[in-house]
């Protein structure tokens, strides 16, 4: 706006007063900015070079935290565990998200309906929902493993044994985080001109299979790419779920980043330690924002 | 497409998403059925989802004999309350200094809500409850509250939304004599109901349903919010007594979904939106 910054610089002291005001308003989220967000995260990133435990004074270690780390076994399997978890329910939930929203867009009846139900997880409270899961997960009494004993199979004890441990909350997780991305791909399949699938059913593609190879998962590629990044920044916070179920067990099998944060920082206080962590946990995530940006550059390029 | 299809046709697609939609209310159907069923009959493992014996009553009034429900329900409401009332007082008039004044230092306060967009809340987390810890003001409300009342997120919506606000409007204003401030409170954030709306739904739905900060600064019950409340008695039953933990559970979760149901369009529109910041 050239012309209103030339009408502001003709009126000096509407300018400063405009000025002040800006910055009055802006005082107290700047203040709560920096005290509550910015100086904390930058007290976390310099704890990570530091011995810190609550109430001793930080002692600088340089780069000892992270070799620890790197030889701490349980960090390993705790740090790994999270890569499975998010390699399994990124591509599940969003390969089910986009299915959900596929099947709802393709009629008109029961829309509002089915979108509430499978929206219904991302609003509920993830620590009540994951007791029911318990229930429903129960070795003897659980009626997944009731229903298999009924076909003759004998189900694993599915949350305590290490073997389906991870499985069984990934599993959760994608029933958690399917509906979001529905919603996302819903709005994504909006956005495609209706004209473009008729073009193609009048070129030959009549088979509403060939329609969405042809035209909408081409015009979708962008939106399901940052549906992917999305979900996994997403679940790479997996947290409530295991602090209900598991508790990082049995023998470390569930333990993920966030957990082990938890656990190091505020269970046995080795603030110092857990804050490297968490600056490993703070480098993932900034770099799968990194990776989502390029994304949506790509995006804006495209359309 | 689907307008013009018939019924019949409709079907399998239909069926399809019904059969799905079941195996994704599974957990809420069970949950239902178990806080309705004496403990013999959970543990006799049949796949009926209606009780030989209704065991409502008993199971229901044992949670609210064990587990102060009310307390939990109450903290949640002052937890989330107080959160979303500081963080609407803080972004509405940073947003729209950001949007619509010129001063020193703008592209500075903007960098910095851009660069806090990229930091999720648990990396402060240990910072800040060492700070709370050494303040003596651990297992407070204040604790709980003040850590989320800055929403970097927040600004940003409202700054973006505030840019498609006409400028004739706030000249206007001014040319009656309001101050910045009157016109943030009385012109702007009226023609901002729908961000404010959307942005309310994404806060409270997320701190509702938070555990991880309550988990670190509050132990007991006092002030304990709905997420930290069902965790305990979780851990007080450790698996014996289903029928209560499930009624527990279905208390807990009800308000949000009560309030999904009824503003169900809005929920989704407010949290898809808003909850692109992941």
């Amino acid at each position: 706006m050239p012309d209103a910054s030339l009408a502001l610089r003709a009126r000096s002291p509407t300018r400063r007063s405009e000025a002040l005001g800006a910055w009055l308003l802006t005082l107290p989220a700047a203040l709560s900015f920096a005290l509550l967000l910015l100086l904390p995260t930058l007290a976390a990133i310099a704890l990570a070079f530091t011995d810190y435990e609550l109430g001793l004074i930080p002692v600088w270690i340089g780069l000892e935290n992270f070799r620890e780390l790197l030889a701490d076994r349980g960090f390993r399997r705790s740090f790994f565990n999270t890569i499975i978890y998010v390699g399994l329910v990124a591509p599940l939930s969003v390969g089910l998200g986009l299915a959900l929203a596929l099947l709802i867009e393709a009629g008109a009846r029961g829309r509002v309906f089915f979108r509430a139900v499978f929206f219904l997880p991302v609003v509920s409270l993830t620590v009540a929902m994951a007791a029911a899961w318990q229930y429903l997960l129960h070795p003897t009494i659980g009626p997944v493993n009731t229903l298999l004993r009924l076909i003759g199979v004998t189900g694993p004890a599915w949350l305590s044994s290490s073997d389906t441990v991870l499985i069984s909350l990934a599993a959760i997780g994608v029933w958690e985080n399917a509906g979001f991305n529905m919603v996302l791909f819903m709005a994504g399949l909006t956005a495609i001109p209706r004209e473009l699938r008729e073009a193609a059913c009048v070129d030959g593609a009549h088979s509403g299979w060939s329609r969405f190879w042809l035209v909408t998962w081409p015009l979708l590629g962008p939106t399901t790419l940052f549906v992917v990044t999305i979900t996994m920044i997403r679940s790479i916070r997996v947290f409530d779920t295991v602090a209900v179920l598991t508790r990082g067990g049995p023998n470390k099998a569930s333990e993920v980043l966030l957990y082990t944060m938890y656990t190091e920082g505020f269970t046995f206080m080795r603030l110092g330690y857990s804050a490297a962590i968490t600056l490993v946990f703070l480098v993932i995530v900034l770099a799968l924002m990194w990776v989502q940006t390029r994304v949506l550059d790509r995006r804006v390029h495209y359309g | 497409m689907g307008d013009g299809r018939t019924l019949l046709r409709d079907l399998p697609r239909l069926a399809l998403l019904s059969l799905l939609g079941l195996i994704i209310l599974s957990p809420y159907i069970w949950m239902l059925s178990a806080s309705l069923k004496p403990t013999d009959e959970i543990f006799r493992a049949n796949l009926a989802l209606i009780p030989e014996r209704f065991a409502a009553v008993e199971n229901y009034s044992r949670v609210f004999a064990q587990v102060p429900v009310g307390r939990y329900l109450l903290n949640g409401v002052i937890v989330c309350g107080g959160i979303l009332f500081f963080q609407l007082l803080f972004a509405i008039p940073a947003g729209y200094a950001l949007a619509k004044l010129r001063f020193p230092g703008r592209e500075w306060v903007f960098g910095a809500v851009m660069l806090g967009l990229l930091v999720p809340p648990h990396v402060p987390a240990l910072p800040l409850y060492a700070g709370l810890a050494a303040l003596g003001m651990l297992n407070t409300y204040a604790a709980l509250i003040i850590p989320s009342t800055i929403s970097v997120f927040g600004i940003f919506l409202f700054r973006q939304f505030f840019r498609s606000l006409p400028d004739d409007l706030i000249h206007a204003a001014r040319l009656d004599g309001m101050s910045e401030g009157a016109i943030v409170w009385r012109v702007a954030l009226p023609n901002a109901w729908p961000a404010a709306t959307a942005f309310a739904i994404f806060s409270v739905v997320a701190h509702w349903n938070d555990l991880f900060w309550p988990l670190i600064v509050v132990t007991g019950t006092e002030y304990a919010t709905p997420a930290l409340g069902v965790l305990h008695f979780h851990t007080e039953e450790a698996g014996d007594d289903f029928a209560a933990l499930m009624a527990a559970c279905a208390i807990m979760t009800a308000p949000l979904i009560l309030a999904f149901l009824v503003a169900q369009r809005r929920f989704v529109e407010g949290i898809a939106t808003t909850g692109l910041k992941g």
